[in-house]
């Protein structure tokens, strides 16, 4: 069902479908944690929206509802693309 | 009482006998319409003791029983990372001084985002409050053809569920009743689970036991987001919205400032026609009368904003305007949502320095605040037309261009990139300890607001910019006019002088250049001489003090002007009457450069003084802006002169 790489969701174009791997805390566990109680969550389903005009943010869909994020919390999330 | 020294003390009255009620809910939820269909136009706002974090209390009356509610910033934990978010878990908690501990709590949930929205409820439960939760928007669920049963949400979750549509008052009457007997509210035996992973399996246990389907995707939002965040349609709707913004400022507040200041002016004239003592007469008609016409003055513009805000917030397009100035604003350090008032602050820093409640990180609402006044505001239109007026021609072009058109355009660019690098700078100074936030922002599904809750938004604004800055202006007012009235000058006393006595012109420019104001002027000269500022100019910029605008009129009067609202001819007679340069025209093209770029600069507001006071509850805060706001105005009135005459101006 998924592809054994992993990569980070802020590789991800827009229009494309992951399911979360991982939270990478990347020095910051409040952000990590934070990025869990917003649902990014492992094995929840991301959709990517649109990015911004100026390439960032990015709009995200999970969980029923749609968030920005920016590249650098968008980096800390490692996804596996479903095909 | 330990509150007793901050604003906050309005709010933090405890009445004996009064449940307090503490409302928790993220962003979006729509918490803030609960509250205020609870509380109506009964809530307060003031601050957290000591910090620049709002605070709601509101009254909601059952029968006889009073109840107070807490509208508790919006938050998507309750595990905070930010010293913002430990405010909300310190008052829940009970370990903030001078708040105490709610007695219950009321979560609001958004029943389209249950799905992520149960963590929170998770962690309200562990606080282990009598608690009750409400589910909003259930109308837009049922749209949606989502399903939600709950009766078997109130069941898992252990606590009292109840359905609340606010904009449409349903369940409200209900959730009145239910807060009357809060003290049957459960307090649920086991808390949740605390780990993330078991916390999602509760969360999707208790989803599928009260057979939740969010059903499909707002189509509507979908279809409007494809156009409104499109590169290059998006792009132009942003723009024609903040040109719409400011037309309609411009178009519908700038006539009804007028009639007020008329309005006010034929009060005025009304003490002087009937009052025959002319101290007696100034003092009710000028300081007193024209201090009230000056906060009054604020209002229209102030209300439209708000409106306009509130609009566009209720909506759903603060959100997307903030998605994509995102990465413009982050060039100074700061988020999209602080584009909103950065943009409010070139009608009115007011407005935009009260818009930054919105920011989530108390740095970049103080890094907003300190830049919001470098914006070029409507009150400096005026100094800027008189001053460009005399020192370019209208007819003269650079390019297509008229200069004098030119000259505005680069004052207002003068302004913002100031305002950009001033951001920037005090984030950077913030920042340099301590960890930086993530951004994250919710897109909301854009929805019709209430007129009620636009109005109430819009009305709540201004009453607390009334209730807060009218005694600051007011005082600033008054005592400008004892300054620039005083001492009295008896009639003989100016036939003394020669002074025709007949001609209140002359009668006036007398008075002024003998005040107190005067005395204040020639003292500060050392201060400003290097500026090519004499001490009538002192004088001015003294008076703009109430309100920069002010600063037309002084010195028309000063200058004794036929017409002391168009002034320009008077100015451009006036000559140095003393120092090296007697006898030099004053308003030659180095001084009006220096006043110009003073005016970008120079915190001469001091209504957004009161403010900045108010909304970061200390007077640190209005000092420091005011001090660099005047050393940098200094420093850059001196460049701006110095390089105009290099050029040979």
């Amino acid at each position: 069902m998924t592809s054994g790489e992993t990569r980070s969701l802020a590789e991800l174009g827009a229009g494309r479908r992951a399911r979360i791997v991982e939270i990478v805390a990347s020095g910051s566990e409040a952000t990590a944690r934070r990025l869990g109680e917003l649902g990014f969550t492992p094995g929840t389903m991301v959709e990517v929206v649109r990015r911004a005009p100026l390439r960032d943010p990015v709009v995200y869909r999970l969980k029923d509802y749609e968030i920005c994020l920016r590249r650098a919390q968008a980096a800390c999330i490692r996804t596996a693309e479903v095909v | 009482m330990a509150a007793s020294c901050h604003d906050a003390d309005s709010v933090g009255t405890v009445l004996v006998g009064t449940p307090r009620v503490a409302l928790v809910g993220s962003p979006n939820a729509g918490k803030t319409s609960v509250f205020n269909g609870l509380t109506g136009l009964h809530a307060k706002t003031g601050n957290y003791p000591g910090v620049t974090v709002s605070r709601f209390v509101g009254t909601c009356r059952v029968g006889e029983q009073k109840y107070l509610l807490e509208d508790l910033p919006g938050t998507y934990s309750l595990q905070p990372i930010s010293p913002d978010e430990q405010i909300t878990v310190d008052v829940l908690d009970g370990t903030l001084d001078g708040v105490p501990r709610p007695e219950a709590l009321l979560v609001v949930v958004d029943a389209t985002t249950l799905r992520r929205s149960l963590v929170l409820v998770a962690q309200a439960l562990a606080k282990a409050l009598p608690t009750c939760v409400i589910v909003t928007f259930t109308d837009e669920l049922a749209r949606r053809q989502g399903r939600l049963d709950l009766d078997r949400l109130e069941q898992a979750l252990g606590v009292p569920v109840l359905r609340v549509v606010a904009h449409r008052g349903e369940g409200l009457p209900q959730l009145r009743e239910r807060i009357s007997h809060w003290a049957t509210w459960s307090v649920p035996p086991i808390a949740p689970p605390t780990e993330p992973v078991e916390l999602e399996a509760w969360a999707e246990s208790i989803l599928a036991f009260a057979d939740y389907q969010v059903g499909e995707q707002n189509r509507v939002t979908q279809r409007i987001d494809a156009v409104l965040l499109h590169p290059l349609w998006g792009t132009l709707v942003f723009f024609t919205v903040m040109m719409l913004f400011f037309q309609t400022v411009f178009t519908v507040a700038a006539p009804l400032q007028g009639y007020v200041g008329t309005f006010f002016g034929w009060l005025a004239s009304l003490v002087h026609q009937h009052i025959g003592i002319p101290w007696l007469s100034g003092l009710l008609g000028d300081a007193i009368i024209g201090g009230v016409g000056g906060v009054i003055v604020f209002v229209p513009q102030i209300m439209l904003l708000f409106l306009l805000i509130a609009l566009l917030e209720g909506v759903g397009y603060m959100s997307r305007a903030a998605f994509l100035m995102d990465r413009v604003m982050a060039r100074a350090g700061l988020e999209g949502r602080a584009f909103v008032a950065l943009l409010s602050s070139v009608a009115c820093a007011i407005p935009g320095i009260m818009a930054t409640r919105t920011l989530p990180s108390a740095k970049d609402r103080i890094a907003t605040m300190m830049a919001a006044p470098l914006m070029t505001c409507s009150a400096r239109l005026p100094v800027y037309v008189l001053l460009i007026g005399i020192l370019v021609n209208p007819s003269d072009r650079i390019g297509p261009f008229g200069t004098q058109g030119v000259i505005m355009f680069g004052l207002y660019l003068l302004g913002a990139v100031s305002a950009m690098l001033v951001a920037w700078a005090f984030k950077k100074i913030g920042d340099r300890h301590g960890l930086l936030m993530p951004f994250y922002m919710e897109m909301p599904p854009y929805r019709i607001p209430s007129l009620r809750s636009v109005l109430l938004a819009m009305w709540d604004s201004a009453r607390s910019f009334l209730r807060k800055c009218s005694t600051i202006i007011v005082t600033t007012t008054v005592v400008l006019w004892l300054l620039l009235n005083l001492p009295l000058q008896p009639t003989s006393h100016l036939a003394a002088a020669g002074v025709d006595t007949r001609n209140d012109t002359a009668v006036s420019a007398y008075t002024v250049e003998h005040s107190f104001a005067a005395d204040l002027g020639r003292a500060v000269s050392p201060v400003f001489n290097p500026l090519g500022f004499d001490w009538r100019i002192n004088v001015g910029v003294l008076s703009a003090q109430a309100a920069r605008e002010t600063f037309v009129a002084t010195l028309g009067q000063v200058a004794s002007a036929q017409n002391r609202e168009h002034p320009a001819d008077a100015l451009r007679a006036m000559t140095y009457t003393d120092g090296p340069r007697l006898g030099q025209k004053i308003f030659a093209p180095g001084t009006i450069a220096a006043l110009l770029v003073f005016f970008v600069f120079a915190l001469q507001c001091m209504a957004t003084v009161g403010v900045m006071r108010r909304e970061t509850g200390t007077w640190k805060w209005p000092a420091i802006a005011f001090s660099y706001m005047f050393v940098l105005a200094w420093v850059m009135a001196f460049l701006a002169r110095a390089i105009t005459l290099g050029l040979g101006g």
